[in-house]
């Protein structure tokens, strides 16, 4: 699996701490969105509402080898060519593959975090396509050489100003901070592409089993043209992705763009369904969808499958402490905050990401905010265990642990070390770091426990 | 009223007093209490970091020593969250443990549930001065669910003015082996939580778990703050 940098999480964050303008861009943003999110959630029975996504996530999840197989049968039917990309390099080998027997030099592309996975950009253009990400915080990123730092807002860690430097600089227009300005010249640029494009790649938010169709909640307007204007559309989507029919959805629209972004719901929501016929009016002439595995196929067996029930809505990183005060590119791969912790560890393997693990205080706010009711403060605490049991806990930690644990089943050993840290207070401060054992007070003189009768 | 008193790891060697003042509302209020001889601490810095063997240790230790039928208070949400809702999960697969864990679990409380859901402390005549503020810590807000409790026995302190603080269930960045393992980013999320409580206008930011106040007292007094810190237990005791 190819990692974009390294997930050593403390040595990404350092940086990000003490970069005033992210911080300040991250706490702006995560309160904006939170403040929405809460307005947007009156009058909804939230709990009711989790109740029954998280129950229709489970059903799909307990029977996905046969719903992705109704899926597919459907989609075909309706005119779509359905692939199977067992791992990320076989899913760019294939895109590969059909923007090259269609001639393609230019792609437009709308947001999607599964091509991030497999980090279809890059393959494509060492394969000699042009690649241009259409939706504004895709395309601000891309012209900045980075990466997403949240999965609904990608450049969540840039303040206006930076957008405007960075515009002047790549596309020679005079600077300006102001958004409706930034946004006109995103479009105007944007618009060329979406006409001239010879083929458009998005993902999807759901696939429906009973239907075949696909189903896209967008908020520019760039989702519609990249899937209709190109003569040829390819979807790329993960295999979790699907829910067993149109009848499921409305639960869904109530409760993504609420949890999201604190919208009531976007400002599109497409569903398509295969490819364009004969005096239809819009859509693609040829639809591929791509459905990537990438290591899901076991997850869903395993005791942390619940985590596949996550329909990316982002609300656990917005309310997260951690990703608020160090943003998306701390945690060094595609997926940050509490579901990119677990994901990124289901998905890359502990002996690569196992710092990773540490990124959370377990104040359980995500569990709070999860619209589909995954247990993200309990699953982060059995990465802990995962890590300990495939030994990539630090041996200091190890051994710290093993003295611990002896000392609470032991009072005499435990009021020894008492004893010793007050003692050895001083010593204690020093080799434990400022940082750490410096924001203690110092052991009292005498413990709660001996003023005791 | 006879109950049995927890006074956690974290009180017994950093904050005596927090144990002593719920010494004195227990006397005040005529509550029998023992204090379980050999008790140190729950297991949770075990637990959260993974270690599960480790913190089954602990919590076997902790139904050792707890025995009998009395109510367990503690001044601690995160400490009774551990003894009620995370012994029970560990010893899921040990029928024989799992029903003294359960046992256990039944009787605990955290200080503020029994000061206000028995002992009705917050109906007395109680005294305060001062604006207060409260952090309402994670895991006895979202885990505990004890969210009201903590607030009435602020109201009660005639003379004092509750004031609230922006975010107040926002998590002050402890996070037990947070705390250790990611210190610069414990230390940012803290400030933050230290630029809340000053702009509440408090002279005073009360609280139920040790492990969150001293955190919020280093990240105060790095802003050179005067807001006193101080656990629900002193404030109770200092206006009975």
């Amino acid at each position: 699996m190819n990692h974009q940098t390294s997930l050593d999480f403390r040595a990404n964050a350092a940086g990000a701490i003490k970069d005033d303008a992210l911080r300040q861009a991250m706490r702006n943003a995560t309160d904006t969105i939170g403040t929405k999110r809460t307005n947007a959630m009156e009058g909804v029975d939230f709990s009711a509402l989790r109740e029954k996504a998280s129950a229709i996530r489970m059903e799909v999840l307990d029977n996905l080898p046969a719903y992705l197989e109704r899926f597919t049968t459907q989609a075909a039917k309706a005119g779509a060519s359905v692939h199977r990309a067992a791992d990320a390099g076989s899913a760019n080998a294939i895109i590969a593959g059909i923007l090259k027997s269609n001639n393609v030099r230019m792609v437009a592309k709308g947001k999607s975090m599964i091509s991030e996975e497999t980090h279809l950009n890059a393959h494509l253009e060492q394969e000699g396509f042009e690649v241009v990400e259409t939706d504004l915080g895709e395309y601000i990123i891309q012209l900045a050489g980075e990466t997403p730092s949240h999965i609904l807002v990608p450049a969540i860690h840039k303040n206006r100003q930076q957008v405007g430097r960075l515009f002047t600089e790549k596309l020679g227009v005079d600077y300006s901070e102001d958004p409706q300005v930034l946004t006109k010249i995103a479009r105007k640029a944007l618009r060329e592409k979406f006409l001239t494009a010879d083929a458009g790649i998005s993902g999807a938010n759901f696939a429906i089993a009973e239907s075949g169709s696909l189903v896209l909640f967008t908020n520019e307007g760039n989702g519609r043209m990249v899937t209709s204007v190109p003569p040829l559309h390819i979807a790329i989507l993960s295999i979790e992705k699907i829910l067993p029919s149109l009848a499921d959805l409305p639960t869904f629209m109530r409760l993504l763009p609420r949890s999201a972004t604190g919208q009531m719901l976007t400002s599109y929501v497409s569903i398509l369904t295969g490819n364009r016929k004969e005096g239809d009016a819009t859509g693609a002439r040829e639809l591929h969808i791509v459905l990537l595995d990438n290591g899901r196929s076991e997850i869903v067996k395993g005791d942390c499958r619940e985590m596949l029930k996550c329909i990316r809505c982002g609300a656990c990183m917005n309310v997260c402490p951690v990703y608020r005060t160090v943003g998306g590119h701390a945690y060094g791969w595609t997926y940050p905050g509490p579901m990119g912790i677990v994901l990124t560890t289901l998905l890359t393997g502990m002996a690569a990401s196992h710092p990773l693990v540490d990124a959370s205080t377990l104040c359980g706010a995500c569990n709070d905010a999860c619209p589909v009711k995954v247990p993200l403060q309990e699953m982060i605490l059995k990465q802990r265990v995962r890590r300990v049991a495939e030994g990539f806990s630090p041996p200091a930690v190890s051994m710290g642990m093993r003295l611990f644990g002896a000392a609470a089943k032991s009072p005499l050993l435990f009021s020894f070390g008492e004893r010793l840290a007050g003692w050895f207070w001083l010593l204690l401060r020093r080799v434990g770091g400022e940082n750490v054992v410096g924001r203690l007070p110092r052991p009292a003189k005498s413990p709660f426990s001996r003023r005791m009768p | 009223m006879h109950v049995q008193l927890f006074g956690t790891c974290l009180v017994d060697t950093f904050f005596p007093e927090v144990g002593e003042a719920v010494v004195r509302i227990f006397d005040k209020f005529g509550v029998q209490f023992t204090f379980p001889k050999g008790q140190t601490c729950c297991g949770q810095p075990a637990y959260n970091a993974g270690y599960m063997a480790e913190a089954k240790g602990a919590a076997e230790h902790f139904l050792s020593t707890f025995g009998g039928s009395d109510p367990i208070v503690t001044p601690s949400g995160s400490c009774a969250t551990m003894v009620k809702h995370h012994y029970p999960e560990l010893f899921r697969d040990d029928p024989e443990k799992l029903r003294a864990a359960e046992q256990v679990a039944g009787r605990v409380y955290e200080l503020s549930q029994f000061l206000v859901n028995v002992l009705r402390v917050h109906e007395t005549n109680l005294t305060g001065s001062g604006r207060v503020t409260y952090h309402s810590s994670c895991h006895l807000t979202r885990t505990l669910g004890v969210t009201e409790e903590p607030l009435a026995l602020i109201e009660a302190l005639k003379g004092a003015e509750f004031v609230p603080m922006p975010d107040a269930t926002r998590c002050c960045g402890f996070g037990g082996v947070f705390m250790a393992k990611l210190p610069e980013i414990s230390m940012a999320i803290a400030d933050d939580k230290a630029q809340s409580i000053i702009a509440s206008g408090a002279d005073t930011v009360t609280g139920c778990d040790s492990g969150c106040l001293m955190n919020i007292a280093d990240a105060l007094k790095r802003r050179g703050s005067s807001v006193k810190v101080k656990h629900i237990a002193e404030l109770v005791a200092e206006g009975l």
